[in-house]
């Protein structure tokens, strides 16, 4: 990236909202059926950063969440694992405990989650926490309030700096795009934490409606794509809350495979923050398997 | 990129690991390695289509005098869908005769709001048989049910609904003047859009009180008779209306006929001047809907990823088969390059395949004849010194298949810039000014439909009025409505179909 010059963030780049949802529409058209879903479904499963984010956490809540992430049903243990756990700092460590052995990822929300009002000092010591209790990865907010003022070098500079502070664990952004409001401001802080070194763009934090939107993931998708195109380097993308549904589920992964095509359908370039998505997954699953719904009573809820 | 890594193959990373540089030098984006969808066929079991279809003339399906039968094709498979009747001069006159009586004896008779009610049942009945009408329309045509389902149908009903609402309110579509149908009206629609011309022609030839005698493509015409059905069906008095069917000499049967009040044609430019030349010295009325060679300008600041979208839709919109289609490209030169291989990009996730599945994005081309043409103009492109670039997809061994086609390098002389191809061919030039871009525009003899991409609204207007084209749409394309004017400026027609100015061809005023 050393090669390629900054873009000017206070360009605006032209955004047709009614097209961005014309275009959803149509991709919400394909038809996924037969083997396509049953992959469909697993891949979105292997994809979820399985979440709780609560004042009302407690360890025992937190391994809970991770032994349902470990084995999402006990009766089909061939199916894939969540991603990653995502949990407040303070019960990473919790959570890394219940998760040894696996693969399953803990990530941690820092930076005064969700809405990021602290100093940057305050900012950068969570992370630094975050990191020391074992966390693989951070979501941070970016402070919507500096970027709504124009205050672009500040948001630029603060990413830089968390994702200094994060060391290597992954660092994703949350735009927090239900503050935004715009498409334009949605791809212009979608550029910004890219060339400021992240490794994933993330919609939402889930504490704001609307939350994940498919129109707001396509425009994310399409920056990925030309920052892929102008810089070499791939960056991962997660629609993060609301999304509670298989069926919905399908219809992200079928904008990313149109937008991004298959090297970004991997829970490594592409999560799904989301924890009511996994039961509907397994009971879609179970359904392809055994050809009839079960009822929700058989699926724990955790 | 600074450094030179090797590549890392996707697979073998882990949940979360560090993230490989890019996969491949080239940055070229792979749509198709993972996660292909499977198949997805819409059924097409509980579709019935009889081995045969006579004319429907006088509320009957009526056997043609001289007995010939031509066959209709379902250009996916090359399979004989059905066949129908070639109509003669025998038959035009036997279905004009019908049309003439049901015009005096019944329809003019009727009071405007009986015939209102008519015309809306018409359109409730296409709703209810939409799932049939758009199987039908995609066996016989080979658009893909994706279209046919959410376009062809719909719309067709649409335009039924719409023209229904006029019919006893003619008096307030022309204030002031004394409103009178034409009488018999011959029509003769094109094989692009079967069942949704043959809704732009009867819904307000009826609802202004006319009869009508219609002939469908010899490709297409399996619709219009099951819109026939439909008629019998709904009770519409015997004789309002008739489908003749038959290739070009029966339509000219129709144009010649002595007792035809008006013409109504949607078809080739060439075809169009025939007629006109035939209806010269004659008192009949006559609206023609032609050719076009659409021109797409786009500005350098236009929302690049939504026009890349409405590109596709311009031209690969029903394979090309589209009159107003988007098929010259004018791009600003400053991004030109980064639009292309946008464009490329997205070419290369269109589906082209089985009309029939609900993932196909880009059917069959509608005739063998067709197909000889587009792949004509490919070549002649080529020989032409122009850049051709096509997506990579899989097309089937049967069937008449086009992968979707873009031409760089090309000059206004070429002749795939001036002649309308009717293809997913698309052609890109380049412009440096708003006054160049109308320039090159506007050198057509065609004037039908444009487009003008940019994020500014003043710019609109201003290239907007400058283009000379029925339609010019603006930040997106190909988009219809029964309430808006459709038409073309030059050789692309006379007259409008749609809106209050559709009416206006099926009325006398006094």
């Amino acid at each position: 990236m050393s090669t390629s010059t900054l873009p000017d963030f206070r360009q605006t780049f032209p955004i047709d909202k009614i097209g961005v949802v014309e275009r959803v529409t149509r991709l919400n058209k394909r038809s996924i059926k037969k083997e396509s879903k049953i992959q469909g479904l697993k891949l979105a499963l292997s994809m979820i950063d399985h979440t709780t984010l609560e004042g009302k956490d407690s360890p025992g809540k937190v391994i809970q969440l991770c032994q349902k992430a470990r084995q999402p049903y006990a009766q089909m243990p061939e199916l894939p694992t969540v991603a990653a756990v995502c949990v407040y700092p303070n019960m990473v460590s919790t959570a890394k405990k219940a998760l040894r052995g696996t693969d399953i990822k803990v990530a941690s929300v820092a930076t005064a989650f969700p809405s990021g009002m602290a100093t940057l000092q305050a900012k950068l010591d969570e992370t630094q926490f975050a990191v020391e209790q074992g966390a693989d990865e951070i979501d941070m907010v970016i402070s919507r309030g500096e970027f709504l003022k124009g205050n672009y070098s500040y948001v630029f500079d603060e990413i830089s700096a968390v994702k200094e502070a994060c060391g290597k664990a992954h660092l994703k952004v949350i735009l927090e795009t239900g503050e935004l409001e715009t498409l334009e401001n949605v791809r212009k802080a979608s550029d910004i934490a890219m060339y400021a070194g992240t490794d994933f763009i993330k919609t939402s934090t889930g504490k704001i409606k609307p939350a994940a939107t498919q129109p707001v993931t396509l425009v994310m998708l399409e920056a990925i794509r030309d920052f892929y195109r102008d810089t070499g380097q791939m960056v991962g993308m997660k629609p993060a809350g609301g999304i509670r549904k298989a069926k919905e589920a399908l219809q992200y992964l079928v904008l990313v495979k149109e937008t991004l095509g298959a090297a970004w359908l991997s829970p490594d370039w592409f999560r799904f923050g989301a924890s009511s998505l996994t039961n509907d997954l397994l009971m879609q699953i179970l359904k392809q398997d055994t050809g009839v719904y079960q009822s929700i009573n058989y699926f724990s809820n955790d | 990129m600074s450094e030179q890594q090797e590549e890392t193959p996707i697979e073998e990373k882990t949940n979360g690991s560090p993230k490989p540089t890019s996969p491949n030098s080239d940055l070229k984006l792979d749509f198709a390695s993972f996660w292909e969808y499977s198949s997805a066929p819409e059924s097409s079991d509980h579709v019935e289509i009889p081995d045969r279809y006579d004319h429907f003339i006088d509320g009957k399906f009526t056997s043609p005098v001289k007995g010939r039968y031509m066959k209709s094709i379902n250009p996916a498979s090359e399979d004989v869908l059905t066949e129908f009747a070639e109509g003669t001069s025998e038959d035009v006159d036997k279905a004009v005769k019908a049309a003439r009586k049901a015009y005096e004896k019944t329809w003019s008779k009727l009071s405007a709001r009986e015939r209102g009610k008519y015309i809306f049942r018409l359109a409730r009945m296409i709703q209810e048989r939409s799932r049939e009408l758009a199987i039908t329309e995609t066996l016989d045509g080979g658009k893909p049910i994706r279209e046919s389902r959410d376009v062809d149908v719909p719309l067709s009903a649409a335009y039924f609904f719409y023209y229904a609402g006029w019919a006893d309110k003619l008096d307030y579509a022309f204030p002031g003047r004394k409103v009178k149908p034409v009488g018999v009206c011959g029509q003769i629609i094109p094989w692009n859009f079967p069942l949704l011309m043959l809704s732009w022609k009867i819904a307000p030839a009826l609802a202004a009180g006319n009869t009508v005698v219609l002939k469908p493509a010899e490709s297409t015409p399996v619709t219009a008779l099951k819109f026939a059905e439909i008629c019998r069906d709904a009770g519409l008095p015997d004789g309002v209306v008739n489908i003749v069917t038959g290739a070009g000499q029966t339509g000219a049967e129709i144009v010649n006929h002595p007792d035809v009040d008006k013409i109504a044609f949607t078809g080739s430019t060439e075809v169009g001047k025939i007629i006109q030349k035939s209806l010269a010295g004659t008192d009949k009325k006559f609206t023609l809907e032609l050719g076009g060679k659409g021109p797409n300008i786009v500005f350098e600041d236009a929302p690049i990823d939504q026009t890349v979208e409405g590109i596709i839709n311009a031209i690969f919109f029903n394979q090309g088969h589209v009159c107003c289609a988007g098929s010259r490209l004018l791009v600003q030169e400053g991004i030109s390059e980064r639009l292309v291989n946008k464009l490329k990009d997205r070419m290369e996730t269109l589906i082209v395949g089985d009309p029939l599945d609900k993932n196909t994005d880009i059917g069959a081309i509608n005739s063998k004849a067709q197909y000889d043409k587009i792949n004509q103009y490919l070549e002649i492109g080529v020989n032409e010194g122009a850049a051709m670039y096509q997506s990579s997809c899989n097309i089937p061994e049967r069937g008449f298949f086009c992968r979707p086609t873009i031409f760089t390098d090309v000059s206004q002389s070429n002749r795939i810039v001036q002649e309308e191809i009717f293809g997913p061919v698309l052609t890109i030039q380049t412009f440096r000014t708003p006054d160049e871009a109308v320039e090159k525009a506007n050198n057509t003899p065609y004037g039908l439909a444009g487009g003008v991409w940019t994020d500014k609204g003043s710019k609109i207007f201003n290239a907007g009025q400058k283009v000379r084209s029925g339609v010019v749409w603006s930040n997106t394309y190909n988009k219809f409505d029964p309430t808006s004017p459709f038409g073309g400026y030059k050789e692309s027609g006379i007259g409008r179909e749609g809106g209050l100015h559709g009416l206006y061809p099926y009325v006398t005023l006094s």
